[in-house]
């Protein structure tokens, strides 16, 4: 689905005046495979270059080297760009500054008038993207009035809209609350179970990344771990390297396991570590 | 207290004037704005009259929300009326008041004048009390469209136009916001004269432009990510299509306007008010 082969992007940095003093590199040489259906988890602190590695996945921005597929097609050509938009639907950060219409429904909508989408067809897309995010009974109420995780469902049914065969989230759940959070994250969840669609999720919320087929940790614009997450969450002090918290059932875990106990690695879910301590 | 601010003055009811397509609510206004400086008689007046309070009685529009448009224009009105009233010559004087005078033409002159201006703003009124923001816009965009052969980017003013009225709300409780934050580092907003105060508004204003320009870059690239480029190819989620009642009423409006351009211009009926 998503293939990058060395890809590489760098910015000029400059200074108070404008003028170039140097490059910075924000992914450097990144390998990465991902396949239909899978849902990747893309972890990393703050600058780690994971946001800009979205980027590029919806040809927003263009490798400066190296080459990255979108469903089989280069984000570099120009040709191909709208069809990478479409087959990637990207959801971002802030819900307030991505949802253009005055009304729900209307902002669900945006994407399929973009394409040419016949009016029949997008109200029948627009009806069914707001019931797979469960947001149909607020289709006629102003976006202004909902809630920080409702707004972001309202942007996931408009990147569903457009029926792409990917979603990639930018950390969408970085300004909710944890109901917000919660909202989003069992929307998501829906729609991988029932459409079957390939998902990108970027976040530092380690407890969001428990359920997906792969993680992959960057740091500095590098691939640093990648693995189902057990395997990633087994190294804990690898993870604390790269300034990243580990949920605190593996921490505690992996407390426990220093001081003696026989508990295995890579501990996910209170139900698990409770019933290994309960045996 | 700054969220009380409502935008547009849409006051929503159940209504044929309200399920008009915007166009013609749009066009309507417009002929009916003319209109009422194309007559000279009474009878042209009491036309309008009747028109204009038919139209406000099928809105459904309390009466009194087409009066609070005048508020803001009253002093405006006045001036006129006094300017109307005392600098016209002509007629027989009526009163006399130092060197002011009130002639009979003078009298006419301003009564007919304030009569045009209070149409004008409740005609208007009409218009925006029954018609959402947004389908103003849509209409504006599809009334303008055949500009864009002369290179006028119709489309994209018009999503300018419902990008504003969708960002208006957000930027409002972010000032609200704002002001409040200053308040806490000890900022004074409320006293000093009108330059101190002004000002005062420049740390709030600061950082209001540099989250809007924020804001902007975001929802253009959100924009972009959803496929936008611009008026081209797209198609419409709601497109205007005309029903028949917008046929009957664009009909209703050209029998209104022949009839008062005809009987307010042609038909000799020289009664004045008084």
């Amino acid at each position: 689905m998503i293939k990058t082969d060395k890809l590489v992007f760098e910015y000029e940095k400059q200074d108070d005046d404008g003028r170039v003093i140097g490059v910075s590199r924000a992914i450097d040489e990144v390998d990465l495979e991902v396949k239909p259906g899978q849902f990747v988890a893309i972890l990393g602190h703050n600058g780690s270059g994971k946001s800009t590695l979205a980027k590029h996945m919806n040809a927003i921005l263009v490798p400066t080297d190296g080459t990255m597929w979108v469903d089989g097609k280069d984000t570099r050509k120009e040709d191909n760009i709208w069809d990478v938009r479409q087959s990637a639907g990207m959801v971002f950060q802030n819900p307030d500054n991505q949802i253009i219409g005055c009304v729900v429904e209307e902002d669900v909508g945006f994407g399929p008038e973009n394409l040419g989408v016949p009016t029949e067809e997008i109200w029948q897309r627009v009806e069914e993207s707001l019931r797979a995010v469960g947001m149909i009974e607020y289709r006629e109420h102003s976006p202004n009035k909902l809630s920080g995780g409702q707004k972001q469902r309202v942007a996931i049914a408009g990147v569903m809209a457009m029926r792409p065969k990917c979603i990639v989230l930018d950390e969408p759940t970085a300004m909710l609350d944890p109901v917000g959070r919660r909202e989003v994250l069992r929307s998501i969840q829906e729609l991988r179970k029932r459409e079957h669609i390939t998902v990108i999720l970027i976040t530092h919320y380690m407890e969001e990344v428990v359920d997906a087929d792969k993680v992959i940790v960057m740091d500095h614009g590098h691939i640093v771990m990648q693995g189902t997450p057990k395997e990633v969450f087994s190294q804990v002090d690898e993870l604390k390297k790269y300034r990243l918290d580990v949920p605190q059932v593996t921490l505690l875990a992996d407390e426990l396991r220093k001081r003696g106990l026989d508990i295995p690695k890579g501990i996910l879910r209170k139900e698990e570590l409770v019933n290994l301590l309960c045996q | 207290m700054i969220r009380d601010i409502t935008i547009g003055q849409y006051y929503p009811a159940n209504s044929k004037i309200h399920s008009l397509d915007p166009r013609v609510k749009i066009v309507g206004t417009l002929l009916y704005l003319i209109s009422l400086f194309t007559f000279k008689s009474i009878i042209g007046y009491v036309l309008a009259t009747v028109f204009l309070f038919a139209c406000v009685k099928l809105s459904k529009v309390p009466f009194k929300f087409m009066v609070r448009g005048l508020k803001p224009i009253f002093l405006l009105l006045m001036i006129t009326v006094a300017f109307n009233l005392f600098l016209t010559p002509g007629g027989a004087v009526l009163l006399q008041i130092g060197p002011l005078k009130v002639t009979e033409q003078g009298l006419s002159t301003a009564v007919y004048m304030a009569l045009r201006l209070i149409y004008l703003i409740i005609g208007s009124s009409l218009m925006t009390l029954t018609t959402t923001p947004n389908s103003l816009t849509d209409g504006l965009e599809k009334l303008l469209y055949p500009l864009n052969r002369i290179k006028v980017p119709v489309h994209e003013i018009a999503m300018m136009m419902s990008i504003a009225l969708r960002f208006i709300p957000i930027l409002l409780e972010e000032t609200d916001k704002i002001m409040k934050a200053q308040i806490a580092r000890g900022a004074d907003l409320e006293s000093g004269n009108l330059i101190q105060k002004a000002k005062a508004m420049i740390p709030i204003l600061v950082p209001l432009f540099v989250s809007s320009f924020r804001r902007a870059n975001d929802l253009a690239m959100a924009m972009e990510a959803r496929c936008y480029r611009g008026g081209e190819g797209r198609t419409k989620m709601k497109p205007l299509v005309y029903q028949k009642t917008d046929y009957i009423a664009y009909a209703i409006m050209i029998c209104y306007i022949v009839v008062v351009f005809v009987a307010g211009r042609y038909i000799p009926f020289k009664i004045w008010i008084f």
